[in-house]
């Protein structure tokens, strides 16, 4: 009775399982069909297959620029949040020093701040410093937000370390530096490489503070945000995004079998709740 | 001892020195510029600088600001509240149920939450609208006779499209938790006679209230601060305090009644949060 009612129970959760894993994909499914779709409005019934919608993309001035500049944003954030992120990622593991938790609990605040906060704040100060808005200010907020995830990712792998590994180098006559270089960065690059793919890709998708802060010069996100009112572009948006979706997977995939490597490298397990969220 | 210590804490002290101090320029200094910015009143292009609190009188007192105010409170907390049971099921299930590829589930949850926010966003008013996916698939099967409008422009899409976006935030916490329970805590509730419901309630649930309250507060805390939901699937009645923040700094040009709103909705939702924060405590125990 009871084992019959606990199988009961186990297959509902299962079903249930399905039904939530398909109300999560339902809108990603629906991206390429629309994408590949022969018709100018998005709703259904599908008319047929085409390509059209990606041939426009090829000829769209406006998206060029804008891929451009989101490249720009996404990279410079993904280096410079890692830089910053490593720094604090590795002071965090390895040193104990007063005020470490109050310092760290407010670098790792904009995780929780609503993105409009951090935005609308960014633009007062900026607004007073007489600043003009351009790439880089999108920049200084990307990096931001992007740090706490750094350090998030960067932690684990510079917990991993084990720090005789560090004073044998030492007994060996290398210097700190050299230790850096030639012991510790070699372990924790997979983690580096995982917290640069996924600044890139938080970065690449951020749209909020980039709407406030972006001057003339847009990012894609907000490049899209512009296309949306019009309902002849929608399409190729579809489009644009079925790129984007494919181009988010591969980057994740490959930050995720980064970050194995690295707990593989350091002989840990790679644990399933860890990584990149 | 004493001086190897005093070297190690200035090391740390100097690593985490650079990213404290982009902190402090570029979150301190700004949120105290906002606050500053809300005792300011704006005078067509020019701000006057003279401090006075008529931003936060015309904030909690005008009727629009406190509607738009207490909508969002509401719509921000039934989604905080619909995501959560929503994902616990899933969280128990992946944590309890899949033995094997753990880490392949929780990867293809987080898959969805890569494509744009906006076109993800975008693609639910597709599905919700008039002839939408939804209506033209249930008209089809013959459960409807006439599209549902009740299902877009109003709070329901915005609720809907908010717990889609937020799920892997509310998932991922719990399931943490429930994988930290010690599985013989239930085989002993077992063996002293407790049935599934009891187990659940008596053991599980108060070990996973850590990460419920967890997915709580980061589902609850930036959905307040949404304005592209509400803009695209909520018409006028679903629009929230963000949209007027947003409207405040753009097109109104009223910047420091838009930082007295964000700094409003702020102390707001940190109350709130400190209060859910709190009784989870008592009801639950530690928080981490």
């Amino acid at each position: 009775m009871s084992r019959s009612r606990k199988a009961f129970s186990a297959r509902a959760l299962t079903v249930y399982a399905l039904l939530y894993m398909l109300f999560l994909y339902a809108p990603v499914i629906l991206l390429p069909l629309f994408a590949f779709n022969d018709a100018t409005i998005v709703s259904f019934p599908l008319k047929g297959f085409t390509t059209k919608w990606f041939d426009v993309l090829w000829t769209t001035e406006a998206l060029h620029g804008a891929v451009r500049n989101s490249m720009i944003v996404a990279v410079s954030t993904a280096l410079l949040s890692t830089v910053l992120g490593a720094c604090a990622a590795r002071a965090s593991s390895r040193y104990r020093f007063p005020g470490k938790r109050p310092v760290m609990g407010f670098i790792m605040l904009p995780l929780v701040l609503p993105e409009i906060i951090v935005a609308v704040a960014l633009l007062v100060l900026l607004m007073q410093l007489g600043m003009s808005l351009s790439l880089w200010t999108v920049i200084l907020g990307h990096v931001l937000i992007c740090t706490p995830f750094s350090i998030a990712i960067l932690s684990s792998a510079f917990q991993g370390l084990d720090t005789s590994l560090e004073e044998a180098s030492f007994d060996l006559g290398e210097t700190r530096w050299g230790t850096f270089y030639r012991v510790i960065l070699p372990l924790v690059m997979p983690g580096v490489i995982s917290s640069l793919l996924i600044c890139f890709t938080i970065s690449l998708d951020e749209f909020i503070i980039a709407f406030f802060l972006t001057g003339t010069d847009v990012t894609l996100p907000v490049y899209i945000w512009s296309q949306l009112r019009f309902p002849t572009k929608l399409p190729s948006v579809m489009a644009l995004g079925t790129i984007l979706l494919a181009l988010s997977v591969v980057l994740l995939i490959l930050a995720e079998w980064f970050r194995r490597r690295s707990a593989r490298k350091q002989g840990l397990e790679a644990s399933a709740a860890g990584g990149f969220m | 001892m004493g001086v190897t210590l005093d070297k190690e804490a200035r090391q740390g002290l100097t690593l985490l020195s650079p990213a404290a101090l982009y902190a402090l320029l570029m979150l301190a200094a700004p949120l105290a510029m906002v606050v500053t910015f809300s005792f300011w009143t704006q005078n067509y292009l020019d701000i006057d600088t003279t401090p006075t609190l008529d931003n936060y009188r015309e904030a909690w007192s005008k009727p629009i600001y406190q509607v738009l105010m207490f909508r969002s409170l509401r719509i921000s907390l039934t989604v905080t509240v619909v995501t959560v049971l929503l994902a616990f099921p899933i969280a128990y299930y992946i944590s309890f149920h899949v033995k094997q590829r753990k880490a392949l589930w929780l990867f293809l949850i987080t898959v969805p939450f890569w494509t744009s926010y906006l076109l993800r966003v975008f693609l639910w008013k597709v599905i919700l609208g008039f002839n939408g996916v939804l209506n033209t698939a249930l008209m089809q099967v013959g459960l409807i006779d006439e599209p549902l409008t009740f299902i877009l422009y109003n709070a329901n899409a915005v609720v809907l499209t908010l717990a889609h976006a937020w799920a892997p935030f509310a998932i991922l916490p719990i399931f943490v938790a429930l994988e930290k329970i010690d599985r013989s805590l239930l085989e002993a509730a077992e063996d002293l006679g407790d049935g599934p419901v009891r187990q659940f309630f008596r053991v599980t649930l108060p070990l996973a209230m850590p990460g419920v309250i967890a997915a709580t507060l980061i589902v609850l805390i930036p959905t307040v601060g949404d304005f592209i939901t509400p803009r695209l699937v909520g018409g006028t009645d679903g629009l929230m305090i963000a949209n007027m923040i947003q409207i405040q700094f753009g097109k109104a040009n009223n910047a420091p009644l838009g930082a007295a709103l964000a700094i409003s909705s702020m102390v707001i939702v940190a109350s709130i949060s400190l209060l859910i924060y709190f009784a989870g405590k008592k009801f639950g125990g530690k928080v981490e």
